[in-house]
């Protein structure tokens, strides 16, 4: 029955049924994508996060709650400038880190 | 003829001054209420941020405090001021006239199931650091025994931080507590996932931002910021446990076999009755108040009355040792001056 309205789906996020395999798989290859504090000194000198909201901290933090389609569509907006590497306090080389994530979520590796 | 020196505690810090006083050539008294030495650090099993032994921490400041009169299971029941001293009369029947008193009676853990939300005592699959530190030590809770140990949660800032339970102040030790736990949690069940909900994770102390680092990387433990709202129990018996992931500004969930809340510290009764019976200021944080909280915080505003350790506020085991030298430092001085 249709009654012009629907219930909007939950926004929770449900730790038991998120499927971490390519977290995984992206951990063994970027050991260093679990220092990540989320200090947010990466999106802060972004160039593109100003026009897209591209950051690296919501995409790693995205990658672990299951939202992996987020996570992709946000890199989309990445220009591999390197900027993020040279400000991460912890030494994460997140432009290597987002090619890993790139060829590891991305179907067609684009 | 020496003076008499009372040690109100013979926990880590009333130990450490007794042994340094001995070293000066005095010989103290510690009276303490139970019926062993060495405090909440005996109780423990593994300090950070090294996982040395408490045993050995403890065993080392037994030893060097053996020339002191201890009275185990010795209560106060009551002090008299003097003219120019005071009388100790203790629940064996002794009464001891002295110049100085010397308090470090310490900390209590707080009661974890005044956070009702959490579950403690309600849930069968809830515990304290304190249970933890007591499984790590005998291997016996069956808390532990009864599940399978894949998903295991820490709750930080349980009873600290948190006006409505009355300790506005932050309890210091329990954020790298949290981590040293979950690292050796993660040694001994390798495939359990770990997660720490935490509001802010503060560590301040020497080596702590490594062992976070280490519990991160090479151990994999999930930090989550923020609170734990709530707490239900399962059909089966696990725990389903809410916050807020605020990173996200999503709200989170997730289902625990074994659910560790970290209680902070709060004054001792012990403390706040021996400020009682010596007329002692306690501070609006509910410790005992210091003449000075920058430079005499080892002092107390009363002459011949002095602190050490965490009767004043949450401390470390380093911080409390380091405080009951100079504390000890300070009686020696003091005596001199009434020479």
């Amino acid at each position: 029955m249709d009654f012009g309205f629907k219930i909007s789906p939950s926004s929770a996020i449900n730790l038991d049924k998120v499927d971490l395999g390519k977290f995984e798989e992206l951990h063994k290859a970027e050991p260093d994508v679990y220092k990540c504090m989320a200090c947010g000194s990466c999106s802060s000198t972004c160039p593109a996060s100003r026009f897209s909201g591209m950051s690296v901290r919501k995409v790693i933090l995205d990658l672990q709650r299951g939202r992996e389609k987020e996570a992709v569509a946000l890199m989309r907006n990445c220009m591999l400038c390197g900027k993020c590497t040279m400000v991460c306090p912890r030494g994460i080389n997140t432009r290597h880190l987002i090619l890993s994530i790139c060829r590891i979520y991305m179907e067609d590796g684009k | 003829m020496k003076e008499n020196i009372v040690i109100i505690g013979g926990g880590i810090a009333g130990l450490e001054a007794a042994g340094q006083l001995a070293a000066l050539g005095y010989k103290p008294i510690i009276i303490e209420k139970s019926d062993h030495l060495g405090g909440h650090v005996a109780e423990w099993h593994r300090l950070f941020p090294d996982m040395t032994p408490a045993r050995d921490v403890v065993g080392g400041l037994i030893s060097r405090a053996s020339g002191s009169n201890i009275f185990l299971n010795t209560e106060i029941s009551f002090v008299n001021k003097l003219k120019d001293s005071y009388n100790i009369m203790l629940s064996n029947g002794i009464s001891i006239i002295t110049r100085i008193i010397l308090v470090t009676t310490g900390f209590s853990v707080f009661e974890a199931a005044r956070k009702e939300e959490y579950g403690y005592g309600v849930y069968d699959q809830v515990m304290t650091n304190r249970d933890l530190e007591h499984w790590f030590n005998t291997g016996k809770d069956k808390r532990v025994d009864n599940c399978a140990m894949n998903a295991v949660g820490f709750v930080h800032c349980v009873g600290s931080r948190d006006e409505k339970a009355k300790n506005p102040q932050c309890s210091k030790v329990c954020c790298i507590t949290a981590i040293k736990q979950a690292i050796e949690i993660k040694q001994r069940f390798p495939e359990a996932m770990v997660y720490c909900f935490y509001m802010d994770l503060r560590m301040f102390g020497k080596k702590y931002e490594d062992f976070y680092i280490n519990a991160q990387r090479d151990y994999g433990i999930r930090f989550i910021r923020g609170r734990v709202s709530e707490v239900s129990e399962n059909i089966d018996g696990r725990v389903i446990v809410k916050a807020e992931d605020t990173l996200s500004g999503k709200p989170v969930k997730v289902t625990l076999d074994l659910l560790v809340l970290m209680a902070g510290m709060v004054c001792s009764q012990e403390s706040t009755k021996v400020a009682n019976m010596a007329n002692l200021p306690v501070d609006s944080d509910g410790f005992l108040k210091s003449r000075d909280n920058v430079t005499a915080i080892i002092e107390s505003p009363k002459e011949g009355v002095f602190y050490a350790g965490a009767c004043t506020g949450p401390k470390t085991v380093p911080e409390t040792l380091a405080e009951a030298r100079a504390a000890a430092l300070e009686v020696h001085l003091y005596i001199k001056s009434l020479e």
